[in-house]
């Protein structure tokens, strides 16, 4: 057990589950939580069908599916990304109501300078927002033991964990030493039959039981060995830092000695007794944290009247984006390095469709439909089809949340807009497009939608689409006109007919949907591969 | 003993083949390591890199600090300029001549190997027509990985036994394709700094 492996962040997490005796994975895919769940779903454990491993259709579905594991008493965890947490929202905030009965861990991979995002929130806000205990690992090998940790802590005060990473840890790989593996519980249902019966006399019992917990949680924090106190001689600065940012502080100290006391954080609540610690015992802090100054804001209070705290808020950190070493060194007051200028010649290479995606021939075909309006009418949304945004397609004008593509073309329908059109993949459509579909159905909302359907969740690397091959009956279920419903081949040679029926149906004035569908490149080729091995075995 | 290196590429080149051979030799050679990689939105094409850290002690960053990179290792010609400000003064830069021209504003070819041959210590070397020459184009990364085994402090026959255990799977034949490329770009930059 005690060779190393070397194992992605994501990929910590995922073992350590395993490991700790985990029933069952759900997950909708988001960079940088992906990993988490492909890993378990290629475990011996997942195919053996010890674990329960796979894909939902959205972050909701997942946490809904994972507090009813928890509920059957068995261990379980749910992965996302942070904006993941927004749509699994309204169950993550009751789940720290009605409380946990097997363990029950939250995932929520943060993003902080947004290299595959559309904001850099912060999970551990929503940790405090819904009064639960947050572990945010510093290392791989704090991933994998908290996780572990994390199950039992999760079993020990009846409520669901929530661990925050972020990007880098997500992504990047360390040696990662391995726990004894634990057999996983027997099916036991919870001991109060109403724990899960959120009716307002229920609810208000359950929520002062939360808050009663909060001093144990805090005991936990201190208690843990997570959280440490490591004393310097030199008073006139503490430091704290919480998850990643412990490493960039080492890294400016080439012989691991730092003469400034320190308190890295890794669980919260913060523990109070060591908080106040630091913060008697040094002249002034400097707070460094990955994400949002959250620890920044709690010491320093509204009224900031006490000692002067450095950090995000004043400015000695910027403000927004992820931490580096070279950050950290400048908020130090140590010499900065930096090596040569990048020459001028270099241009930038932003990400682009891939040679033979469908859906470059899709947008070809719908720029093409769209000439003879003004600019300004395709309300697109989350995936590799959001590149259309991009040249030289210049196809598209909004990429908000997963599934606003529709509504908000609908919404700007109900303003007068003719037409109005809604771009959404297969995946993004299941996710949260559906309901959007039935308010247009319900107020014949003259629209037209077209669904990219690749087949896939191409852009994080191909999952399964949960309605592969179902979505035209979906749309018919939901209520569109089967007259007005279309699919399309998007290749080249299709090119004029394709185009003959989306300039027809940019027309009609009510609710089209047009579904292009070929297979994503990426898969196809994949697929292909696999196919030609097994005809040479 | 530290190496600091930056993996540099267009999304799909396949840089994390080389950073793999390189952890496997490192691990074996009893080395600690840690590496960033890139996953998401730009694999499709747009420009990724590589945070690769090696060293006989403990790895505080996962990310290497601006200007202490020991080596920056790139599969195509503009992507290596474009970690220069992470390179140390007195770090080594090589790269791949083969352009992957994917943008409309692709400089020119001249004006990028001025700005390579700029950087005293560098080492520039057409990896996709050694390997072509050798049997396959895909062993490209190899012939750059050779060419950096120079200076990257692990034994070259960790190096090759690495080679060994990643195409153990696909055959002798792939197996001595890829330890030729890498000899063939090692004896170019042996040949290269004399």
């Amino acid at each position: 057990m005690d060779q190393k492996l070397m194992l992605l962040g994501d990929e910590a997490i995922a073992q350590a589950a395993i490991d700790a005796g985990m029933s069952g994975i759900y997950a909708y895919p988001g960079t940088p939580s992906t990993e988490i769940t492909e890993y378990v779903i290629q475990s011996k454990e997942a195919k053996s069908g010890q674990i329960r491993a796979g894909w939902s259709t959205n972050e909701k579905t997942a946490m809904e599916s994972a507090l009813g594991m928890s509920y059957a008493g068995k261990r379980t965890m749910v992965c996302m990304k942070h904006v993941g947490l927004n749509v699994a929202a309204d169950v993550f905030m009751n789940s720290a109501i009605t409380g946990a009965n097997g363990g029950l861990i939250v995932v929520s991979a943060d993003d902080p300078s947004m290299h595959s995002s559309q904001n850099e929130q912060d999970s551990r806000v929503y940790g405090k927002f819904a009064l639960l205990p947050v572990l945010e690992p510093t290392n791989q090998q704090d991933a994998y033991d908290m996780v572990y940790y994390g199950f039992d802590m999760s079993e020990k005060l009846g409520v669901p964990v929530l661990m925050r990473i972020t990007t880098r840890l997500a992504h990047s790989r360390a040696g990662v030493v391995r726990n004894p593996t634990r057999a996983q519980n027997e099916i036991h249902l919870p001991a109060n039959p109403r724990q899960f019966i959120l009716l307002p006399a229920n609810a208000r019992r359950q929520y002062k039981s939360l808050l009663n917990k909060q001093l144990e949680f805090e005991k936990y924090a201190l208690e843990s060995g997570f959280n440490v106190l490591t004393d310097g001689n030199d008073k006139s600065m503490g430091i704290i830092t919480t998850g990643i940012a412990y490493n960039y502080l080492l890294e400016n100290y080439p012989d691991r000695h730092i003469p400034f006391p320190v308190l890295k954080i890794a669980q919260y609540p913060m523990p109070h007794s060591m908080v106040a610690e630091i913060y008697n015992s040094c002249e002034k802090l400097l707070i460094l944290e990955e994400g949002y100054p959250v620890v920044e804001e709690a010491i320093k209070g509204f009224m900031d009247n006490g000692k002067t705290i450095h950090g995000r808020l004043d400015g000695t950190v910027p403000r927004d984006g992820e931490l580096n070493p070279n950050i950290v060194a400048v908020a130090l007051g140590n010499k900065d390095t930096r090596g040569k200028e990048i020459p001028s010649i270099v241009v930038g290479r932003p990400p682009s469709l891939c040679k033979g995606c469908p859906h470059i021939y899709s947008y070809n075909a719908l720029n093409e439909a769209l000439e003879r309006w003004s600019k300004g009418r395709v309300f697109s949304d989350i995936g590799c089809y959001t590149l259309g945004a991009l040249d030289p397609f210049d196809a598209i004008n909004t990429c908000v949340d997963m599934g606003a593509s529709i509504t908000m073309a609908k919404g700007a329908a109900d303003a007068g807009l003719f037409p109005s059109v809604a771009v959404i993949g297969d995946s993004t459509f299941t996710h949260s497009g559906i309901t959007g579909l039935i308010d247009c159905v319900k107020d014949k909302s003259q629209i037209t939608v077209v669904i990219l359907d690749n087949e896939t969740t191409a852009m994080t690397g191909g999952q399964d689409s949960s309605a592969f091959g179902r979505i035209e009956d979906i749309c018919i279920g939901v209520g569109v006109e089967k007259d007005h419903i279309f699919v399309l081949d998007p290749s080249p040679k299709h090119h004029e007919k394709n185009l003959g029926i989306m300039k027809q149906e940019l027309e009609y004035k009510g609710v089209s949907v047009i579904i292009p569908r070929r297979e994503c490149i990426q898969t196809a080729v994949k697929h292909h591969k696999e196919l030609k091995k097994a005809e040479v075995v | 003993m530290k190496r600091d290196i930056i993996l540099a590429g267009v999304g799909g080149q396949g840089i994390l083949s080389i950073a793999t051979t390189i952890g496997m030799a490192a691990l074996n050679a009893g080395l600690h390591l840690k590496q960033a990689e890139v996953h998401g939105m730009s694999q499709r094409g747009g420009d990724v890199s590589s945070n690769l850290r090696i060293a006989d002690h403990e790895i505080a960053s996962d990310l290497i600090p601006l200007g202490q990179a020991d080596l920056i290792i790139s599969v195509e010609p503009m992507e290596s300029l474009r970690y220069l400000p992470f390179l140390s003064p007195n770090g080594w830069l090589i790269t791949n001549t083969k352009p992957f021209i994917n943008i409309p504003n692709y400089p020119k070819m001249e004006d990028l190997m001025v700005e390579i041959e700029h950087f005293k210590n560098h080492i520039a070397l057409d990896a996709d027509d050694i390997a072509k020459h050798l049997g396959s184009v895909r062993s490209a990364n190899m012939v750059i990985l050779g060419a950096a085994s120079l200076f990257l402090e692990i034994e070259y026959t960790e190096l090759q036994g690495a080679i060994e255990k990643m195409f153990a799977r696909k055959g002798n034949e792939v197996v001595k394709l890829n330890l030729d490329a890498l000899q063939a770009g090692r004896d170019f930059a042996e040949a290269h700094i004399g």
